[in-house]
């Protein structure tokens, strides 16, 4: 019976093939398996990681083979003023986006739940966002926030009397514009993950809650919000690599002026864009993406930990 | 999803008279939902408009056209960008639906040295952002001649660590008994795993192939960076193109921005109910 589910070849390698224990044969087939993945693994992922490493100490520039330069990108990049600039908007994006998407689609996810009727049609509404590609839309919440005669939120604005505000043409309201966009666009996953976490709650806590003589705002407390502990994490930890990672939105919704204006709305992976990919200044821009990589991890890292160790 | 469906009744028949402010609750969750895709009804009223009548921000179009579609799709570029990114989602899709599954499957049911290494390696490296690798990437398409090719814009995401660790926790789950019946009824181990294994799992893998396809239907940055012909862009990138080619026509970009969205919505609104449930299933196990 074995040889037939062998794979077909010279009779000395079937022979052999048979000779295996069955243990051995599996082994043998997890390595076979694994062996396209192994390979993919090895050179597109680990690989270009490293010589993302190794670039970031180079002056590559596409023209001239790289030489090595030390730590001179690093120390042009920590001496740059729009490197702290875009330091500081990455972290805005963060920092303001992820509260308030989370409180928004908790509190939405809370009562939908409770929702009945109309229920699902209410869902996808909230949904369908998630379902558009961002670079597309990116360019309809432009369009919203033109001046009037043309954008729909100024027209809006002055139809109950309100002055016309600049939006994308202000340094201080482009970066918040912008950031409305994108948590628009994930309003909906985080919602039906959040329900999901809801529903995974046995009825039974919310029953015995009751019984005891709880009311609602302490079964949300001590009941709903420490069992969405897991939910919650996860979603903290995805919506803020998300912000941090931000460039379809500002890239699409900027072009005139990419990260403007004056620089006030560029997040890292933007200036990385253009320092590799209009500059073509390499191993500037492989730098860039070793800070990204450092700020990733490290607020994955803080977050883990601050939400393990608070209950 | 039957106790999920089960519990949901149960829960709001518990629920049905506690709160008087239920129908205040439900209007403000209706007129939030309205809000939410107000964005995309003003895209498609708007592209129905004559250039002329833009500025009139009303709803409804006056005199609504499809001369702007017609207009947009005359010269072919939107189909063929259309055309691009299904190809791309697609087969990138396929081969994450196939290896994911397929390491995923090795790493939870078979028993060999090395296998708890090879689980932390896939799963390190979803330490690592795509914006680290595109640099390397390029470097690698230039010497291999990928640069705007469909392999170029297809080769980083023909595997993920994500849907890796997804189909491991999901196969984790299909009983070994299953397994050894049909290996002694002399079935091969690939043969196991995609006739008897992979049928037990199917709402991972519709989960993990909805993912993969709109990730990859949306995708900006790397085939951004990857093409340079026209010809060659996915859809999220032409648009892109598109409309900075139109600079203040703004009936002309929304058209574009219209028909970049349709496919999906029509697509997704079918497949509405799975995409939840996906999102759901990967939430949890994730």
């Amino acid at each position: 019976m074995a040889s037939v589910a062998t794979p077909s070849g010279p009779a000395g390698i079937a022979g052999l093939w048979d000779r295996l224990s069955i243990r051995t044969k599996r082994v043998v087939w997890a390595w076979a398996f694994l062996a396209v993945p192994i390979v993919f693994y090895a050179g597109i992922r680990f690989y270009p990681t490293f010589q993302a490493f190794w670039l970031s100490l180079t002056d590559w520039d596409l023209l001239r083979p790289a030489a090595f330069i030390g730590l001179e990108n690093y120390r042009r990049l920590f001496a740059d003023p729009v490197f702290w600039q875009v330091f500081r908007n990455t972290f805005a994006y963060l920092i303001l986006g992820t509260p308030i998407s989370l409180v928004l689609a908790f509190v939405i996810a809370f009562y939908l739940d409770r929702v009945r009727f109309m229920h699902g049609l209410i869902r996808a509404l909230y949904f369908l966002p998630f379902l558009t590609t961002a670079a597309a839309m990116a360019w309809v919440w432009r369009w919203f926030y033109q001046p009037v005669p043309i954008g729909v939120i100024n027209g809006l604005l002055s139809a109950v009397g309100i002055a016309q505000q600049p939006f994308l043409r202000s340094v201080d309201q482009a970066l918040p514009a912008i950031m409305v966009t994108a948590i628009w666009a994930g309003l909906g996953f985080q919602i039906i993950i959040f329900m999901a976490g809801l529903r995974a709650i046995p009825l039974t806590y919310y029953e015995a809650a009751r019984i005891d003589g709880l009311g609602e705002w302490a079964i949300l407390r001590k009941i709903t919000l420490p069992l969405l502990k897991p939910t919650t994490v996860f979603l903290v930890v995805f919506s803020s690599i998300g912000f941090l990672r931000i460039f379809d939105q500002v890239y699409n919704m900027t072009t005139n002026d990419p990260g403007g204006p004056l620089n006030s709305t560029k997040p890292l992976v933007l200036m990385i864009y253009q320092t590799a990919f209009s500059s073509y200044d390499m191993g500037y821009a492989a730098a860039q993406t070793v800070v990204l990589f450092t700020i990733l991890l490290i607020v994955s890292l803080i977050q883990l930990w601050l939400l393990r160790n608070r209950t | 999803m039957t106790s999920i469906a089960a519990s949901t009744s149960e829960l709001a028949a518990n629920r049905r008279d506690i709160r008087p402010g239920r129908i205040v609750a439900w209007t403000l969750l209706m007129i939030g939902g309205i809000v939410m895709v107000t964005p995309l009804i003003y895209m498609f009223s708007t592209s129905l408009k004559s250039a002329g009548q833009v500025y009139d921000l009303r709803l409804i179009p006056a005199d609504p056209t499809l001369d702007n579609y017609i207009r947009v799709l005359a010269d072919g570029r939107f189909v063929r960008w259309f055309l691009n990114s299904t190809l791309v989602a697609t087969a990138v899709t396929l081969s994450n639906v196939f290896f994911d599954s397929l390491v995923g499957y090795t790493l939870a049911k078979f028993e060999f040295r090395g296998r708890y290494l090879v689980f932390l390696a896939i799963l390190s490296t979803l330490m690592i952002p795509t914006e680290m690798l595109v640099i390397p990437w390029y470097l690698m398409s230039s010497q291999l001649g990928w640069l705007d090719t469909y392999w170029g814009i297809m080769f980083p995401g023909m595997m993920t660590a994500f849907g890796t660790f997804l189909m491991k926790q999901f196969f984790e789950t299909v009983p070994d008994d299953f397994l050894e019946a049909a290996r002694v009824d002399g079935l091969n181990e690939f043969t196991i795993w995609w006739k008897i294994a992979m049928p037990m799992v199917t709402p991972a893998i519709s989960a993990l192939a909805i993912f993969t396809f709109l990730g990859n239907w949306t995708a900006f940055f790397w085939p951004l960076i990857v093409t340079t012909s026209r010809e060659l862009y996915t859809l999220p990138v032409g648009l892109s193109s598109f409309a900075v080619e139109q600079s203040i026509q703004w009936e002309m970009i929304m058209t574009g921005a219209a028909l970049a969205t349709i496919p999906t919505l029509i697509v997704f609104l079918a497949l509405q109910r799975y995409i939840v449930r996906g999102v759901m299933l990967a939430g949890l196990k994730g």
